[in-house]
């Protein structure tokens, strides 16, 4: 079987959402560069993966795929079985609604709250430049401070986010976690014990660990 | 059988996007209000059901769930009556689902919020965000009009839960002056007029209490 493809840069955060479900299940995979800097993300190659000319795009012989979530839960699909591990619960109805809605919290409370603050203070200074907006950043910190206290409550009552078992929902917080780390707000988490707790058990994993090594700006 | 509850407002396009689904499934429910003036979704009776004091939340039996999408996610896998929203095996599906939750949903928001909330809640649209999130909007609808040029609904040959996300927020958008932005690419705009013409989504705007078109 041919290593599936991914289009993109291993420090980008959704293509790392792509990768840290391939090294969960085991799968071979192979990461293609793609240049920005020659504008490759919108040529015509690059464009007939992803319309919309983002990272990550995704080949897995005949199937294309774009939206990191997306080429996630084919992964998931695909490889679960064989690799034993379970991330999407498909199988059963309640923990399948379980997974599905700390993954749309993930995307749409947590990851808007975390993502400008991860943009302003690494992204715009180191690879463009441009000064952190510090009105940004303090509106998000207190969007991400309510966001925790649900989240703090939650794993109050379960080891992880769609119950006590890790899933895809948890992974899915890896890549953009790990850059709030490397920024001055990572002492957010210290008024958050369980969200911390579940935070390093993530990032132990040896697939956030050899993912880490590639992952920074 | 206690009835399906959908809570909160009958207007709201994210709470239109499951009755949208439970309609298609041919389900009964009803609408608990959760009135957003009177800060109804921030009270510990509404959190109980979504901590993040956001509507809608559905309880269906014992299970009680939030978030829109995943809300549909269920409803779509739980009940196999009507036609089949979630067939699998279908990465193109899942490509859609996540397009509409992270391009068109970003821009199609603000919009509606602006020219349609706005306004009922004696409100003006802010022309500055109206026509930088048009702009955008504009930019996503063409790749859907590439798209739509080769297949018939978003993920293929059949109308499936990818289509009917996004119906809530276009139809809203076809009562604001960027109804234009759909109306005038011919490929989008036939899709919409297809899917919008689903008897049950006539069904599911029927109950929408709109107010008479400014």
């Amino acid at each position: 079987m041919a290593p599936v493809k991914v289009f993109g840069l291993k420090m980008s955060t959704n293509v790392a959402r792509v990768l840290v479900c391939l090294e969960e299940v085991g799968a071979e995979y192979e990461v293609v560069d793609i240049d920005f800097q020659a504008k490759e993300h919108k040529s015509p190659q690059h464009l007939a993966r992803n319309p919309f000319g983002q990272i990550p795009a995704f080949q897995d012989g005949d199937v294309v795929l774009f939206e990191s979530r997306a080429i996630s839960r084919y992964v998931l699909r695909k490889y679960s079985k064989s690799a034993g591990v379970d991330l999407l619960r498909e199988d059963n109805l309640e923990e399948a609604a379980a997974v599905d809605v700390w993954t749309e919290v993930e995307a749409q409370q947590y990851n808007p709250a975390v993502a400008p603050i991860v943009y302003e203070c690494l992204i715009h200074p180191a690879m463009f430049g441009v000064p952190t907006n510090q009105k940004v950043v303090d509106e998000c910190v207190e969007k991400l401070r309510k966001v925790l206290d649900v989240y703090e409550a939650r794993l109050s009552r379960h080891s992880y986010l769609a119950g006590d078992f890790l899933s895809f929902a948890d992974l899915s917080h890896f890549p953009y976690t790990h850059y709030l780390m490397a920024t001055p707000y990572a002492s957010l988490f210290d008024s958050y014990p369980r969200v911390k707790a579940w935070w390093q058990g993530l990032a132990s994993r040896p697939s956030a660990k050899k993912l880490s090594a590639d992952m920074s700006f | 059988m206690a009835p399906r509850k959908l809570y909160g407002m009958p207007l709201s396009p994210n709470v239109v996007r499951v009755a949208a689904a439970l309609n298609e499934k041919g389900l009964d429910f009803e609408i608990v209000p959760v009135d957003l003036r009177t800060g109804a979704h921030k009270q510990p009776e509404f959190l109980a059901l979504n901590p993040f004091g956001q509507i809608p939340a559905l309880q269906d039996g014992d299970e009680v769930l939030y978030e829109s999408r995943a809300i549909n996610r269920y409803i779509a896998t739980k009940y196999t009556e009507g036609p089949e929203l979630l067939p699998t095996p279908s990465a193109k599906l899942e490509v859609w689902l996540e397009v509409e939750s992270h391009h068109f949903y970003p821009h199609v928001s603000p919009l509606v919020f602006q020219l349609l909330i706005k306004p009922m809640l004696g409100g003006a649209a802010d022309p500055v965000v109206v026509d930088k999130h048009a702009h955008e909007l504009a930019r996503v609808l063409d790749v859907y009009e590439t798209h739509l040029a080769q297949n018939k609904y978003l993920a293929g040959d059949a109308f499936t839960l990818a289509d009917l996300n996004h119906m809530s927020y276009l139809f809203c958008l076809s009562k604001t002056p960027k109804a234009d932005l759909v109306a005038s690419r011919p490929h989008v705009k036939a899709w919409w007029d297809d899917i919008s013409a689903r008897p049950a989504f006539q069904k599911t705007v029927a109950a929408i209490p709109f107010p008479p078109s400014a």
